[in-house]
């Protein structure tokens, strides 16, 4: 269990490196000036040379980039182009936003998620049809659609929850949860769907093995078989569904919170993409790729932890 | 569980997978409804009403009528001429992504999964890590620095999401790689190059077909996510992620405006979602098509239940019930699927269990012991019932008996042991745990309780280390010692009676003598019954005390073990003893009944052995035969008794001649 966890957080390496490779050297390829950026349109041509030099960009851009990952392991990451604030400040402070979604969103597809795909793998029928035609609807339609058809019913339509903005946690939770709800659902309909599925499928296949009949030819009761052998044996592949349901609404942000005005991640991408400002644009791409990496770490530690082929081998 | 025979593998090549799609209503409905947004987006010149780019600022914000089939926008534009042209843009970026991720997906994956080795290798660990890398973040650079190019996005988005769609395809050629024909065109001498045209490249045409409807309706999500978030095509220019972004922001005064633009959306995704649904169980029912049972088949199998259940009354075994046995089955009629598709497996089944006694059933696969031993449990598979007949357990018909009721009587009255020791254990639990769990289920007692009880258990059935073994997983003991846990786990409520399915067939001959010496050894001390499903004679001899010899669903001879040896009777009975392995003469080859056991649904009238029976003469095949009573509880269900037993002596003697 151990080694294996040793041997994924190696991974982590080549995919962080790889990623903001491509990322810089995207980033490299921008046509434009960023000193001009910076100095605007009257610098004179010495002071921009100056400021090209400092800034290291008439380096090759390995060079760039083995300069930009060494201040990045000591936790710099560049500074705006527009505003000159540095981008780990930036990013800390959109960061809870989506972190806040991302979580709540999670949490959701794995609770509803399961407790769907159990009960229609147990009573089938009627709950797994409509299962099988809101999954289609939850993975089909894309999640800003779904965003924007919430808030024309329950934000406009049906005045319950507001249309746009955000109430950080520490101003009650309340309001932060109440503001989260409508982002939430549309982030959470394509992963819950999808982890009901694999629900469903895992715990049918579970409920003809042969230890559930070897357990009620036994005198284990239904409720036991159901709620401890089907759901833990169920669980291990749907685990990994989980996973990248967790991405999915992680990556999602970027529409969902512009729909919903939030100020999150997902908005300071959109809105540093319109202005062309890479060094925070790559900052996110790394802070996103690194909660990937933590994503798909816990789902391989849950994964050892329910299954014990992988723990004990 | 039933065996009613593995549906046969059909594929068939005569059918287009389009046709197949078309058939199905919803795969229809998806096709229709692509192919129309296709052709009318591009003859949008043609078909619109408006130019897309006139404002008419004294009809803005209209609902629909006979000028604006859709109405208008804040500007005064017609939204249904918007929509034709929006339409090219989507659609067009849609197929480019999905063009690059295929063009990238398709040749990755079947080399991946064909080759193997390092190149499999090789892709899988790329794949991992592209599958790290937040696609959106990369297309949004994308954007920023092709100067909003729509065309780029798609093409980088294409890229990214191709890994995804590389990895489905090469677990489907991996699968395709190990099916014997491929091998038969490896050994015939066609190249690789061949192979993969021909067989390869066929057989992963429906995943990619599935695949490329997925990507599809991912692919226009971006797109339009893309556009409502204002890249790619700037104002005045229509796109339908656009025309979202303008309805969303007037939705507070204008509602209308976001049913036909996100609409539009919703519907293509849609139909891409629905095609790729139609096309994978297309598929899948071509790779896997069973036989199709004919109506003529279905309307005997339910003249069989009628024939079955008119002929119940005072049944036909002769039998009486009897009053002491500790399990006591009377004309127990068992059949699976409902309606005009059941079929009757088992056709009035009789036999006793004296308490203490160890019964053996005996049979080949197909013949029913093991769908008898399920019924007595009340276990049967899924669409199982018992149509008629008794199972009485203890002087008491448990044959209508409740779940809940029948949940009672299992682990304290009876239990069972299973033939696949390996996997009668749940893998994820510890065998301590599993042990304890039956032990509470049967007795109100706390779980340390309950552990310690285990411990006793596991020492009972002889296992060394009982502590240590506790503490393991099922996938760490051996066969032999996981069947010894499952004696411990059935004997954990002590009950009177054990149905022990073929425990000793997947183990090795030495561990089964083993796994026998315990079951006695047990028996002896806690003075259970036990009925011991097998097809092994040699096992028969070791253990039981008398035997129930089944073929087809019926009950074919019923006597001690002593008399089944000495006297077997039904010519079934008598080859299946000859061609037992450890009888025959060494030298000579074994001797096997031929034929093969007639699948349920499909049996002769008359006596079911009959199209196999050496002996057989016409009458056997007409009408019922009865068991008959050759001696004091010796009976046969065989009107040539004694030419069966004039031509078992004669074998009898040629054998010994032999030997």
């Amino acid at each position: 269990m151990i080694s294996m966890l040793l041997r994924r957080l190696v991974l982590v390496i080549p995919m962080v490196i790889v990623v903001s490779v491509i990322m810089f050297l995207l980033a490299s390829l921008v046509p434009g000036d960023q000193a001009r950026a910076i100095l605007g349109e009257s610098a004179t041509p010495e002071s921009l040379e100056a400021l090209r030099d400092q800034l290291g960009l008439n380096l090759p851009w390995y060079h760039q980039y083995l300069n930009w990952a060494l201040s990045a392991l000591r936790g710099d990451l560049g500074s705006s182009i527009y505003s000159g604030e540095s981008v780990v400040s930036i990013l800390a402070g959109r960061f809870p936003v989506t972190a806040s979604l991302a979580l709540l969103s999670t949490l959701v597809i794995a609770v509803i998620g399961i407790c769907l795909g159990l009960l229609s793998a147990l009573r089938g029928g009627v709950v797994g049809r409509i299962l099988d035609s809101v999954s289609l609807f939850g993975l089909a339609v894309p999640s800003f659609a779904i965003a924007i058809l919430l808030v024309s019913l329950f934000a406009v339509t049906v005045r319950i929850f507001p249309a746009t903005g955000y109430s950080p946690i520490d101003q009650g939770l309340g309001p932060w949860l109440w503001a989260l709800v409508l982002p939430v659902v549309a982030l959470s309909l394509g992963g819950t769907t999808l982890v009901a599925k694999q629900m469903r499928d895992s715990a049918k296949e579970a409920l003809g093995k042969d230890y559930v009949r070897f357990l009620r030819a036994n005198g284990v009761g239904e409720f036991s078989i159901v709620l401890r052998h089907v759901l833990k044996n169920a669980s291990i592949p749907t685990v990994t569904i989980l996973g990248i349901g967790a991405i999915s609404a992680l990556t999602g942000t970027v529409f969902i919170e512009n729909v919903f005005v939030l100020p999150g991640l997902g908005t300071l991408a959109t809105q540093v993409t319109l202005n062309h400002d890479l060094p925070v644009l790559l900052g996110v791409g790394v802070l996103f790729t690194l909660v990937a990496v933590v994503i798909s770490l816990v789902v391989d530690v849950l994964y050892g932890v329910l299954n014990p082929k992988v723990r004990t081998s | 569980m039933a065996r009613q025979g593995s549906p046969r593998v059909v594929v068939s090549s005569r059918r287009s997978l389009l046709v197949d799609v078309l058939r199905k209503p919803l795969g229809a409905a998806s096709i229709v409804f692509l192919l129309l947004i296709i052709v009318v987006s591009m003859l949008a010149p043609v078909l619109a009403t408006h130019n897309p780019l006139y404002q008419d600022l004294g009809a803005v914000r209209l609902m629909p009528s006979a000028e604006h089939w859709l109405g208008t926008d804040a500007l005064g534009r017609d939204i249904y001429s918007r929509l034709l042209y929006g339409g090219q843009e989507s659609l067009l970026g849609v197929a480019q992504a999905l063009i690059v991720a295929l063009a990238l997906a398709v040749p990755i994956g079947i080399a991946a999964g064909y080759f193997g080795g390092w190149l499999d290798w090789l892709v899988m660990r790329t794949i991992d890590i592209s599958l790290a890398i937040p696609g959106i973040i990369v297309t949004l650079a994308v954007l920023a620095i092709f100067h909003n190019s729509m065309f780029a996005a798609m093409v980088v988005y294409g890229v990214l999401v191709s890994a995804g769609a590389a990895r489905v395809i090469r677990s489907v050629v991996l699968g395709v790689r190990e099916e014997l024909y491929i091998d038969a065109g490896r050994t015939t001498g066609l190249t690789s190059a061949q192979i993969l045209v021909r067989h390869v490249l066929p057989r992963t045409l429906g995943v990619v077909i599935v695949q490329a409807a997925m990507l599809s309706a991912i692919a226009l999500g971006v797109q339009t996510g893309l556009a409502f978030l204002g890249f790619g095509p700037q104002p005045p220019e229509p796109t339908w992620g656009g025309m979202v972004g303008e309805a969303s922001s007037m939705l507070q005064y204008f509602t209308w405006m976001i049913v036909p633009t996100s609409g539009i959306i919703v519907l293509t995704t849609l139909a891409f979602g629905l095609l790729g649904d139609a096309v994978r169980d297309a598929n899948a029912e071509r790779i896997q098509r069973p036989v199709r049972s004919t109506r003529k088949r279905s309307s005997t199998a339910s003249a069989q239940i009628a024939a079955a259940t008119a002929a119940q009354e005072g049944g036909d075994s002769g039998l009486p019930v009897d009053e002491e046995a500790l399990l006591s089955v009377r004309d127990l009629t068992v059949a699976f699927g409902a309606g005009d598709d059941a079929t009757v497996v088992l056709d009035r089944v009789s036999f006793d269990i004296q308490r203490g006694e160890t019964v053996g059933l005996v049979g080949e696969s197909g013949s029913g012991k093991t769908v008898t031993a399920m019924a007595v449990l009340g276990l049967l598979a899924e669409g199982g019932r018992v149509l008629s007949g008794q199972i009485r357990f203890d002087g008491v018909d448990i044959s209508g008996y409740s779940r809940r009721q029948y949940s009672a009587l299992r682990g304290t009255k009876m239990a069972m042991i299973s033939q696949e020791p390996m996997v009668a254990l749940d893998p994820a639990f510890r065998i301590g745990f599993q042990i304890a769990e039956v032990v509470r289920a049967q007795h109100r007692v706390s779980w340390s309780a309950a552990r310690r009880r285990a411990q006793e258990l596991l020492e009972a059935v002889r296992l060394p280390n009982p502590r240590e073994v506790a503490k393991m997983y099922p996938h760490q003991v051996s066969g032999g010692m996981a069947q010894r846990i499952a004696i411990a786990i059935a004997l954990a409520g002590r009950p009177q009676l054990l149905v022990a399915d073929e425990p000793t067939t997947a183990l090795d001959v030495t561990v089964q003598a083993e796994i026998l010496d315990l079951l006695r050894a047990l028996q002896e001390r806690l003075g259970m019954a036990v009925l011991f499903v097998t097809h092994d004679w040699g096992v028969v001899a070791d253990i039981c005390d008398r035997a129930v010899v089944m073929y087809a669903g019926q009950v074919v001879e019923r006597s001690t073990v002593e008399r089944a040896f000495e006297d077997a009777l039904h010519p079934y009975s008598q080859a299946l003893q000859r061609s037992n392995p450890h009888d025959a003469p060494k030298g000579a080859p074994l001797p096997t009944i031929g034929g093969a056991v007639p699948p349920a649904g499909r049996w002769p009238t008359g006596c079911h052995f009959a199209p196999r029976c050496p002996l057989a003469t016409e009458a056997c095949s007409e009408g019922r035969i009865p068991m008959i009573a050759a001696q004091d509880d010796h009976w046969a269900r065989c009107i040539r008794i004694d030419e069966a037993r004039a031509a078992r002596e004669q074998t009898d003697e040629s054998l010994e001649v032999t030997k």
